[in-house]
């Protein structure tokens, strides 16, 4: 039987030893198994923590809030890992890729995967922030590795924009500490996340909404929120398509999870700004932005892009608007997200390979060249755009009711947005997937489980969630005030 | 508390403000990177400074990787770059040079006003030394936007960072998993911004980024 600090150890030694074994061994197919295998191996240590639990420590910490984030992202970090196995395989086929930086690759995987899973474990807001700069330099790199042009530039702007959030986060991290150190005292104390939130009711409140400014610019630079956003549709068209995957469905909720961990702080002080108005007009800002971008993307991947940005939005206002009901729909359409989003990069990357190309142009018909590709694709656009009975639609409607009920007003440019959105969206898929095939007109050689038990997923949540599922959400729910 | 230890202080942060404003003018990459080795070299003169009156020894540790890293050792590589990519001559500037002065003291009034008005109750050392820090970090990023050179905005996200030391420092009690996380994503950092720059090269034959930006956006 595993003590519950062995779950949470092996979450992190996994990943480490795996990158280190990776970087050393040659050879496809045994790199991208144990690749699998390890990915798997986490997924399943984080599901035990449902179960046994560590007690918070001054550096780690599990409870109800990481817990969703924790699975998720071990979750669709094993199923990238699969799918990531057949794409890979095609890339050195055509010899985008060399066999080095397939090692490179695997290792900065594993890397990402750890520096992910360190970041919500973190109880510490300064080790939180290490984590989250580990995961951007990580993801630079592997946005850089086909070196071309676009891939380069894509890189650059990434690291640029990507450093600057981070910058800005840790001088927001450093003023929290300021504000607790009167309270709490001098050292490692004053930055362990559950003693600060016992104690922030007692912070001076004007340090903290200085600080909660400058945490919400930077990791809203991470979150991709609109003017911020410059760096991820590059960042996502021209890196591998697993690492587009693994950017949209994880690596933007962990910068989420990390503004929420100081939203609780300033919700729990009375005399600090109330951070709901900030993260309602930065989400609502994205969302109309990207809703209106999506019209005029020709690279398939692009588009999806700015599709993550409008749903981070919208995350982001349910978040805002804060309230059980309002979380709980923004948790659950975090979720429903990552993996429609996920499953839709495991179809985009296996028709970008068929078709040779990510312009939307030389795409048709893909119903009919490729039927289980097509359809697959058309299933996870319509998830994507809200569409009952998928889990997304549930979530929006939540989120669009709980708006209506509180704040109408804001509810208009909410429900705009997500049909400006949803409008766009369709134009594209019926130039993509219907019509006269253009294009080439391969077989794909793809592996469809990862794509379709995603979207399994998506579907069985719209129809029916399981009450314990429920309740432990709208527990966490609370806990977000 | 105005005495002398705190006038050093005092000093030694404002002259980092100071070496700030004489980066945002610097048109040559030579001088440029003269310039952010003074700027390291201050940095590790205030944070010595800080760890002597602070009593905090691991501080001093700091101040080393500071002095090594970002006042000797990255200067020096990075000259060997520029003369090896043989871009040591001119650098171009988007902003001139008075526009750029001027939104720097903008930008350093903007976060006096700012930090010194919410740390009220601070203790006035650390008060300053955040304000300072903040204009540091704020320079440091107009740095970043006014310039189109890679090596420049590099430097620029440099004496960014060193603003975030600052800070880091002048807080009292940090622990050291922070300062030292900090150097040593900087280290990180700048291996990353190595590779780039060779690769940058390889491609390009350039390290101005305005080549890089023809290719932004949508391919047609």
């Amino acid at each position: 039987m595993i003590g519950p600090d062995d779950a949470v150890a092996a979450l992190l030694w996994i990943p480490i030893v795996t990158a280190a074994v990776l970087a050393a061994l040659p050879g496809y197919r045994l790199t991208a198994r144990l690749n699998v295998l390890a990915t798997l191996a986490s997924f399943l240590f984080a599901l035990s923590l449902f179960f046994v639990r560590p007690q918070p420590g001054a550096y780690l910490l599990i409870d109800d809030l990481n817990n969703v984030f924790i699975v998720l992202t071990t979750f669709v970090g094993f199923t990238t890992s699969v799918f990531s196995a057949s794409y890979i395989n095609h890339e050195l086929e055509i010899g985008r890729l060399t066999p080095t930086h397939l090692r490179f690759y695997h290792a900065m995987y594993q890397v990402l995967m750890f520096a992910m899973n360190l970041a919500l474990i973190a109880n510490n807001i300064g080790l939180m922030w290490v984590a989250i700069e580990l995961a951007t330099l990580t993801t630079v790199m592997m946005v850089g590795i086909y070196r071309t042009h676009e891939a380069l530039e894509a890189a650059w702007k990434y690291f640029i924009l990507g450093s600057v959030g981070i910058a800005l986060a840790l001088f927001g991290t450093i003023l929290v500490y300021m504000a607790a150190r009167p309270v709490i005292g001098e050292g490692l104390d004053a930055m362990v996340w559950t003693i600060l939130v016992a104690h922030a009711a007692d912070f001076d409140p004007a340090l903290l909404n200085v600080a909660f400014v400058f945490l919400l610019l930077g990791y809203g630079t991470k979150i991709g929120l609109a003017p911020l956003h410059a760096w991820l549709p590059d960042a996502h068209a021209e890196g591998p398509t697993p690492i587009s995957a693994v950017l949209s469905g994880l690596l933007l909720n962990v910068a989420l999870y990390a503004l929420l961990r100081f939203k609780m702080l300033l919700a729990v002080n009375p005399l600090a700004l109330a951070p709901g108005p900030l993260m309602v007009t930065l989400g609502l800002i994205s969302l109309v932005f990207a809703a209106l971008m999506l019209y005029r993307r020709r690279d398939i991947k692009r588009l999806f892009a700015y599709s993550s940005i409008e749903h981070m939005g919208i995350i982001t206002f349910a978040f805002g608007m804060g309230g059980p009901l309002a979380n709980f729909a923004g948790l659950l359409h975090m979720t429903m997200h990552s993996l429609t989003k996920s499953a839709i990069f495991y179809a985009v990357g296996h028709i970008a390979q068929v078709k040779g190309t990510q312009k939307i142009v030389d795409m048709g018909g893909l119903t009919v060249t490729n039927p289980v590709l097509g359809w697959g694709l058309v299933l996870g656009v319509v998830a994507i755009a809200g569409l009952p009975p998928l889990g997304i639609f549930m979530s929006e409607f939540l989120i669009v009711s709980s708006t209506f009920a509180r704040q109408p007003l804001l509810a208009v440019p909410l429900v705009i947005g997500l049909l400006v959105g949803l409008g766009a969206l369709f134009m594209r898929l019926n130039s993509i997937a219907f019509g006269e095939p253009r294009g080439e007109r391969a077989p794909a050689q793809a592996s469809f489980v990862p794509m379709f038990a995603h979207l399994a997923l998506v579907l069985a949540a719209g129809i029916y969630l399981p009450p314990q599922l429920v309740v432990w959400l709208q527990n966490v729910a609370r806990t977000l005030g | 508390m105005h005495n002398l230890s705190f006038d050093i202080a005092h000093m030694l942060a404002g002259g980092l403000v100071l070496v700030s404003f004489m980066q945002l003018y610097q048109d040559r990459l030579y001088a440029l990177l003269n310039t952010f080795a003074l700027h390291a070299l201050v940095l590790a003169l205030s944070v010595a400074w800080q760890a002597y009156i602070q009593n905090a020894p691991h501080l001093y540790v700091t101040a080393a990787i500071a002095l090594v890293f970002k006042a000797i050792v990255i200067p020096v590589v990075l000259h060997r770059i520029i003369v090896r990519l043989g871009i040591h001559r001119a650098i171009e500037k988007v902003v001139g040079v008075g526009p750029a002065m001027l939104l720097g003291i903008g930008l350093v009034a903007l976060s006096m006003v700012v930090m010194l008005r919410v740390t009220a109750e601070a203790d006035p050392l650390a008060r300053e030394d955040l304000a300072f820090a903040l204009s540091v970090v704020l320079l440091g990023l107009l740095m970043m936007v006014t310039r189109r050179n890679a090596v420049s905005q590099v430097v620029g996200f440099m004496s960014l960072e060193n603003g975030l030391v600052l800070a880091a420092t002048g807080a009292k009690g940090m622990p050291l998993v922070v300062e030292f996380s900090i150097a040593f994503s900087i280290l990180i950092a700048f291996i990353v911004i190595g590779i780039f720059l060779f690769r940058i090269r390889e491609r390009f034959d350039s390290v101005d980024m305005q080549v890089l930006d023809r290719f932004r956006g949508e391919r047609q």
